[in-house]
């Protein structure tokens, strides 16, 4: 556990503003808002600029598979500005989740990925921290609530110990109406058998592409902190009411610079989950904790009191303030809630709870 | 080669020419600095190699391997902490000459002359005159300081008073480097809500300060406050501890060692906090990278902030989990203790202690001011003593 660099090289800061101008260009709020009312159009065309153009699909698989051979420092600043727009691309679960489940097997589907030319997804309910019991489809089943599963044309399943590689063409993937459009879950059945085994032990390859996506996540979860909190500076800085601007007001100005600390500190210990994982340091569990603990609850804070600190505006559909409060929500339940990390937390640094 | 390896040579070449088993200890000391050993980061000549400040744990940790005496940091966190960075940002070549040494060695302790009965948050407000003695052409000083703690181990005082009331109050104020050992500087204990005196009074009766000791430019003493003050707070909050280290640790150990005391309640609050206290301490790391490529800004405040609530938090915590032993104290004997300790004694002493952790540096509400004006750009408060020449205020 040394002190990892958590400031962002040179290379990070370029990835991000390429991130940025894309989505600033082709993800605005409308976009996004627009998922609410049924219009996934956007969805496609969007990941396919960013999966090939930018190379974001293969950003975790090495070279020699045909990927570029990134660190998840460089995913971690592609999820905050993914956190930033609220983008509704499937990054997490096909490029982090999807991908490092393969990773250690080296499978052939890893190429294809990378390029960006097919999609993945991990077939496991969203909220699934990385130590929760994983589900097992070797008889066939559905599983409800996954993330990514509309997007993906091949799916990784459970199936006794092993994944299995499903074409999304073989299994049912029915969309559900989601907290968090931006992110739409699906329910998805899979037939007892289908599909082919990955190599190796695809228990713990799952174990370690949820822990990766939860050590990422904490990334995006700054990101929405950020914008809120920026967002919300502005906004209190324009607003004019008793003859004033508002943010001049001392108990405005307290809950921001509170939600500016919590935000600082939801940046190192993203940062710090990041260059861990980067590192293929030890510390990883305990980092992941920590950091889906805080950086949860950092964001929800932020969306919440963004949309208090607009007033009768945060409450409208007009307004992007509540994207980022649907996201942030979701994301706090996802890949295990703050409570599920710190009980995970406890056994890690011997804090026991009472025996009773 | 390296900066790291190029100082690591130097540390081991120092340590053949200076066995730290037979050398005095100040010698070992006053050589470490003329080494440019003591901060790394200060320019040659005044301690430094003008290194990079993230080499510092680094130089600190081979002469700890070493064996080697240390200068007893905790003694003059002040000096250390404050007086030394503000004295290299804005003192003259003969103010670095004199003053930097012994005060690195620990030869000459220092405390701050800032906070006064009638301007603790509004530093600004403060009423201790220097006036200008033109025939000597010293500086007289009247006035009364408070909450200036190791005071009476002090040989020298950082010092901001009022040279001009006809300014608006932050104008009017310079910044010296006062002696302590001057006849008219009376130091009186005040004891505090733990029963010890970590504080003193100051009262200050015609001291007589050289223009030289003026650090900075006459009027110019708000800066150079602030430029001290930035620094305290990131001595305050941002000082490099391992995981579970400080009062986390503390009250993490407690838990172990007392698993009927556990309830589920407490557990949550303890992993709450244990989670805070080592994301405070990431923030710290960040924020030592951040300040190895400048100086302290206001960013500062924001990890005083979540420092003193952490301690508070936890402080607490300790004394319920403790139980019928949580309402018990050591002792209530007034002394004098060498050092400021916010883990020392016992869990009573911690959790009164604590409570000056938001009040100390900056209470916790004007750091809340400084984030919001300074690092959000809100606008500040209206009011109504900007821009009145001191004299014509209300007091």
């Amino acid at each position: 556990m040394t002190d990892l660099d958590l400031l962002p090289t040179d290379i990070e800061e370029d990835l991000r503003a390429s991130v940025r101008g894309v989505l600033d260009r082709r993800c605005g709020p409308d976009t996004v808002a627009a998922m609410y009312d049924g219009d996934r159009a956007v969805v496609e065309p969007l990941w396919r600029a960013m999966a090939v153009e930018l190379g974001l699909a293969g950003l975790l698989v090495p070279e020699s598979l045909g990927g570029s051979g990134a660190t998840a420092r460089e995913a971690a600043a592609v999820m905050e500005e993914l956190g930033r727009a609220c983008a509704p691309v499937p990054f997490l679960t096909s490029a982090v989740i999807a991908t490092t489940s393969l990773l250690p097997s080296g499978d052939e589907l890893l190429g294809a990925l990378a390029a960006g030319e097919r999609t993945g997804a991990l077939v496991v309910p969203f909220s699934t921290a990385p130590d929760a019991p994983l589900p097992d489809l070797a008889e066939g089943g559905t599983v409800r609530s996954v993330a990514g599963a509309l997007e993906a044309d091949v799916l990784l399943v459970p199936a006794g110990g092993t994944l299995r590689v499903v074409d999304a063409t073989e299994a049912g993937v029915e969309p559900v109406v989601s907290l968090d459009m931006s992110r739409q879950l699906a329910d998805v059945t899979v037939p007892a058998g289908a599909g082919r085994a990955v190599e190796g032990d695809g228990e713990a390859a799952a174990r370690a592409a949820l822990l990766a996506g939860a050590a990422l996540l904490a990334s995006e979860q700054h990101g929405v902190a950020s914008w809120c909190l920026r967002e919300t500076i502005g906004y209190v800085g324009q607003r004019r009411q008793f003859g004033r601007v508002v943010g001049g007001f001392q108990a405005l100005k307290h809950r921001l610079a509170d939600l500016f600390a919590e935000t600082e500190q939801a940046a190192a210990t993203a940062a710090y989950a990041a260059a861990v994982l980067a590192a293929e340091d030890a510390d990883l569990p305990i980092a992941t904790a920590v950091a889906q603990s805080w950086c949860s609850e950092v964001a929800v804070h932020a969306a919440e009191e963004a949309l208090q600190l607009h007033g009768g505006v945060g409450m409208t559909w007009e307004y992007p303030v509540h994207l980022y409060l649907k996201r942030a929500k979701a994301d706090q339940i996802a890949l295990g809630t703050p409570g599920a990390h710190r009980a995970r937390l406890a056994t890690l640094v011997d804090l026991p709870g009472g025996t009773a | 080669m390296s900066a790291r390896d190029d100082l690591a040579r130097r540390v081991v070449e120092f340590l053949a020419e200076h066995d730290p088993d037979t050398t005095d200890r100040v010698e070992f000391l006053r050589a470490r600095y003329d080494a440019g050993l003591a901060w790394v980061a200060f320019p040659e000549g005044h301690g430094g190699l003008g290194l990079s400040r993230s080499l510092q744990a680094e130089v600190d940790r081979l002469f700890a391997e070493a064996g080697a005496p240390d200068n007893n940091p905790r003694a003059n966190g002040i000096g250390l902490g404050m007086a030394a960075p503000t004295i290299l940002a804005f003192g003259t070549e003969e103010q670095k000459e004199r003053f930097l040494k012994p005060l690195w060695t620990g030869e000459e302790i220092w405390c701050q002359l800032f906070s006064e009965p009638g301007a603790g948050s509004d530093l600004a407000a403060l009423a201790t005159r220097a006036v200008r003695d033109e025939a000597s052409g010293e500086w007289v000083v009247n006035g009364q300081k408070v909450w200036t703690s190791g005071a009476q181990n002090a040989r020298f005082a950082i010092l901001v008073a009022r040279t001009d009331v006809d300014v608006p109050k932050h104008r009017g104020m310079t910044y010296f480097l006062a002696d302590m050992t001057d006849p008219g500087v009376d130091v009186r204990p005040l004891r505090q809500v733990t029963g010890e005196a970590e504080f003193n009074e100051v009262f200050l009766s015609d001291v007589r300060i050289p223009d030289t000791q003026r650090l900075g430019d006459e009027g110019q003493g708000w800066q150079v406050a602030n430029f001290t003050l930035n620094n305290e707070r990131v001595a305050i909050g941002g000082r490099a501890l391992p995981r579970e280290g400080g009062m986390v640790g503390i009250v993490s150990q407690t838990w172990r060692d007392r698993p009927e005391a556990r309830t589920p309640e407490l557990h949550d609050r303890l992993l709450r906090s244990w989670v805070e206290a080592e994301v405070a301490r990431l923030t710290g790391v960040r924020l030592r990278q951040k300040l190895a490529q400048g100086v302290p800004g206001p960013e500062g405040a924001a990890m005083k902030l979540s420092f003193a609530r952490l301690n508070q938090q936890l402080s607490g915590l300790e004394l319920e989990l403790l139980g019928e032993d949580g309402l018990r104290y050591s002792d209530w004997t007034m002394v004098r203790p060498e050092h400021v300790d916010f883990t020392g004694r016992d869990a009573g002493y911690r959790y009164l202690r604590a409570k000056g952790n938001s009040i100390e540096g900056g209470t916790s509400e004007i750091l809340r001011n400084i984030v919001a004006e300074r690092v959000l750009g809100l606008p500040a408060e209206a009011r109504g003593d900007k821009d009145v020449p001191f004299k014509e205020l209300p007091r």
